[in-house]
């Protein structure tokens, strides 16, 4: 083997079909938030709806990491997450407004009980072999009235945690807080910064191929894409620097779409996850501990799960028993929407998140333009299926 | 001469890169009882699936031409109108349902809305009698044995009023007894006027029950053999028909290896169905394996091949495992699971790729290093470009054709998807490697390169074990050669001393059950 030869890189030609295939959901983003922002004359464009893009929708972007790596292992589904978020809401409530329990002791407490959940759960799926959706429609059903009991100590079937301000400054409100118009300059340098090392990863990145020898994208893709997220990550800290700051919650966000990102793309357990929806047998027969992969899938959803709950219950300053109604639909429509294969094996963080992205704005956008409520759903089961039936058409095609 | 039923005339049938059926042509008379012989793959099944409108007319060349019409059957509810009924070897029956209701599936009875569950069970009851079962058709099907499901599929059959009956395999998941008694029941209905056409590995049988044999291979009828005579035809006849091809320069030399010492040996190892635990699927069966040395294990489709190398690799098939087995001249324990064999340094490669081998939906590159991730990651952090590497350095080694490794592996052919699974076990650097059909549905340029890839193996002293159906590719690549039929070893023999007709011959013997 002639190891020290280095060979020439060859460079993959960008296709412009392809390149359009794979970006479809990011360029039909794009076109929507352009819609609306005309129909709501510019409304939709204001620092103020990007402030409400995160803060409306950060419980999207987490619980969606947890259900794209259930959908990976086979197309399986959490449908409990939401009941769950009531559930631990309303502990939340009670251990630190009836007990009186510190932020810190509280938060630990509602991790340690998800973790749990999540264990029983994953054991069930796993080694009992319930199908995952009969296993998690039961605790959909279950902890939404556990929950209520719960909160119904007060009238209002709530429990309202604004006098715990460590809580809250944990995971909601606004880091370095400034007027609003005003220029926030540390939310704009963490933008700046954050920004910058997109560029540098993907220009490293192309060196070390290059140095090695491996096949690289055309200079000019690699220009377009760094200036593209650095474009978007500018853009979007500087409306959010004059909405305020950064909310608290973005830091929760983005923590947990990096490390799932991570995970999905650099690590080996991540790649199981994606190798046993691909092929289970083959997995299997490859040394793959199945069974271990399915009860990770949802210990780590029950683990994410409790995290939304906090943000949830922190964001509405209560546990109420309405709390995280749907959640698991939402997680659910971001994934597929963001092109997570229904039967699992294939899909990204990043294309839940353009997902969820996608449908926050129209939920934002037709918020804005006041469409009816019962519209509204229309339209979003109308984006699901089209969604869908659009993934399937543009794979058919490339047979 | 009777008159002929059907005849199929110059059928060409061609898949994606492979020539299933070249200018095939085949006469049945009516009233008769045709036997189709022929290796795995040989075309058998193709042939009949074309008959029956699996493959609908337009997907293949040649015309068939039925009762004195030409036909043009688009699915198998054409066929089925005009009596040709086939049963499949794979049995199709819903377990949970009554036989009756299996029965009459797709073709119920009583009106457009609403089933008459009169008739269906007394017409049931009807042609239940007519083969022989005394059960009552409002029996469930799970509660039956594998040769009455049989019998329910015949039943089956011929309430479709069948002129034609297709037999595919019919014997394969039968004992003796149950197999004696399937073959007098057609006899039987021959003497009432069907027309049948039975598919069958087993020589014996077909020699006993057919009127003409037919022989197919590569695609190809090659011979129809009169056995209407006062002897039956020899298997030997049969044998000479099926396996006569060319053998110059099918298999590469396998040069400068040295046969070392055994490394793997097992001892009276018997394994169990999963589903039917007091099934014996691999039965008390002894065997080594030198370093350095190919052994080949050969035996029909059902033999407990696949089972006894799944067994020995981490129990991955099986239950009530018993036996010992040696690495080395240590007695090893292999814990459950795939992973503790591959550490152990043992790889199993599958013979069934798509279904249990390949991750059809990822890279090449992801699935060479899928069985030996760590290998290429640190703290559980794969090194893509590592990756990358390795599986670069594979593609080149096996000469796997492809664009790039990113390259997906279901986009790739039959023969290159061999090779990625090959490079996979290969990168996972086992001592033993237990290759199950290397060569299954691939052409003939790729099942060579394969062949030097395993000289290769044993060149680097690996043992390896070669599970073949294919005859010649047995004699042709091992330096022993073990038999196995119904789950146990029925011979062993050298490669020098073994020949086709002496190891068919071991088979047949203990197929007799003496």
């Amino acid at each position: 083997m002639e190891k020290n030869v280095v060979k020439q890189s060859t460079i993959r030609k960008a296709d412009p079909v392809s390149l359009l295939k794979q970006n479809a959901m990011l360029l039909v983003l794009v076109l929507v938030y352009i819609f609306f922002t005309i129909m709501t004359q510019g409304r939709m464009f204001r620092p103020n709806s990007f402030n409400s893009l995160i803060n409306q929708n950060a419980y999207v972007f987490i619980l969606g990491c947890g259900m794209l790596m259930c959908m990976l292992t086979g197309g399986n589904i959490d449908l409990s997450c939401g009941s769950v978020v009531c559930l631990l809401g309303a502990l939340g409530g009670t251990m630190m407004v009836m007990w009186g329990w510190g932020a810190g002791v509280s938060i630990l407490a509602l991790l340690a009980i998800g973790i749990a959940y999540g264990c029983g759960l994953g054991a069930i799926i796993a080694y009992v072999h319930v199908p995952p959706w009969i296993a998690t429609l039961a605790g959909y059903l279950a902890f939404r009235g556990l929950g209520t009991s719960i909160l119904s100590v007060s009238i209002t079937n709530s429990i309202s945690i604004k006098d715990n301000q460590d809580f809250l400054n944990i995971f909601s409100g606004t880091l370095f807080k400034t007027p609003e118009g005003e220029m926030n300059w540390p939310c704009m340098i963490v933008g700046i910064v954050a920004a910058a090392l997109v560029v540098l990863m993907i220009f490293r990145t192309r060196a070390t191929r290059l140095k090695k020898g491996y096949e690289v994208d055309e200079l000019k893709m690699d220009i377009a894409k760094s200036a593209l997220g650095a474009a978007v990550i500018l853009l979007v800290m500087y409306k959010l620097s004059l909405a305020g700051g950064i909310p608290t919650v973005l830091l929760w966000v983005a923590g947990v779409v990096l490390v799932y990102a991570f995970i999905t793309s650099k690590t080996t357990i991540g790649r199981h996850f994606y190798v046993v929806g691909g092929n289970i047998e083959a997995a299997r027969l490859s040394g793959v501990n199945t069974k271990r992969i399915m009860f990770l899938a949802y210990l780590n959803m029950a683990f994410l799960t409790s995290i939304a709950a906090m943000t949830t219950i922190s964001r509405y300053t209560a546990a109420n028993a309405d709390a995280g109604k749907n959640f698991e639909m939402d997680a659910i429509s971001a994934c597929v929407v963001g092109g997570v294969s229904a039967s699992g094996g294939a899909g990204s963080v990043l294309g839940m998140v353009i997902g969820a992205t996608l449908i926050g704005v129209i939920n934002l956008g037709m918020f804005q333009v006041n469409l009816d409520a019962n519209y509204q759903r229309v339209v979003k089961g109308f984006v699901l299926l089209a969604a869908v039936v659009f993934d399937i058409l543009s794979k058919k095609k490339q047979k | 001469m009777a008159k002929i039923l059907l005849e199929m005339k110059n059928i060409t049938k061609t898949f994606p890169g492979v020539k299933a059926l070249d200018n095939v042509n085949f006469q049945v008379e009516e009233g008769e009882i045709h036997a189709l012989v022929g290796e795995n793959g040989a075309g058998k099944s193709t042939l009949m699936n074309v008959l029956s409108g699996i493959y609908p007319y337009g997907t293949y060349e040649g015309d068939i031409i039925y009762d004195g019409k030409v036909c043009q059957f688009h699915n198998i509810k054409d066929s089925e109108k005009l009596g040709i009924v086939i049963i499949h070897q794979e049995l199709a029956l819903v377990p949970e349902m009554t036989i009756g209701e299996n029965m009459y599936l797709g073709n119920e009875r009583g009106h457009k809305l609403a089933i008459d569950w009169n008739t269906t069970y007394s017409e049931a009851d009807k042609y239940l009698r007519m083969v022989g079962l005394s059960e009552s058709s409002k029996t469930q099907v799970k509660d039956i044995g594998t040769g009455k499901q049989q019998l329910v599929e015949i039943a089956k059959a011929l309430a479709k009023q069948a002129r034609l009956l297709i037999l595919d395999e019919p014997t394969s998941s039968l004992n003796e007894e149950d197999s004696r008694a399937l073959l007098d029941l057609m006899l039987g209905f021959k003497k009432q006027g069907m027309t049948m056409i039975i598919i069958s590995h087993k020589l014996n049988e077909v020699a006993y029950v057919a009127d003409k044999i037919t022989v197919v291979r590569d695609g190809a009828t090659i011979e129809t053999i009169d056995n209407r005579g006062p002897e039956p035809v020899s298997e030997e006849r049969i044998i000479k028909g099926m396996v006569g091809r060319e053998m110059t320069n099918r298999f590469p030399k396998r040069e400068g290896v040295t046969v070392g010492d055994i490394q793997l040996e097992v001892d009276n190892w018997t394994v169990h169905h999963p589903l039917y635990p007091e099934r014996k699927v691999v039965d008390n069966v002894s065997m080594y394996v030198r370093k350095g040395e190919v052994v080949g294990i050969y035996g029909l489709m059902g033999a407990g091949r696949t089972e006894l190398a799944m067994s020995i690799f981490g129990q991955t098939y099986g239950v009530n495992i018993s036996g010992t087995m040696k690495i080395d001249g240590k007695e090893v324990k292999i814990k459950k699971g795939a992973d503790d064999a591959i550490r152990h340094k043992i790889a199993y490669v599958t013979e069934d790729r798509k279904g249990n081998g390949l991750v059809l939906s990822q890279s090449i590159k992801v699935n060479t290093s899928l069985a030996h991730l760590d290998a290429i990651s640190n703290h559980m952090v794969i090194d893509g470009d590592k990756e990358y590497a390795v599986a670069e350095e594979y593609r080149e080694k096996l000469k796997t054709k492809t664009p790039s490794v990113e390259q997906l592996v279901g986009n790739l052919s039959g023969g290159n998807q061999q090779k990625v699974l090959l490079a996979k076990w290969m990168f996972a650097e086992p001592d033993i490697m237990l290759l199950d059909e290397p060569t299954r549905g691939i052409d003939v340029g790729a099942k060579y390169e394969i062949y030097c890839i395993i000289n290769d193996l044993a060149a680097a002293g690996k043992c390896v074990v070669m599970i073949s159906s294919e005859l010649p590719e047995v004699l042709g690549m091992s330096d022993r050669i073990y038999i196995m039929n119904e789950g146990k070893f029925v011979g062993e023999m050298k490669a020098s001393e073994a020949t086709q007709e002496n190891i068919m011959a071991l088979i047949l013997q203990s197929g007799r059950g003496d």
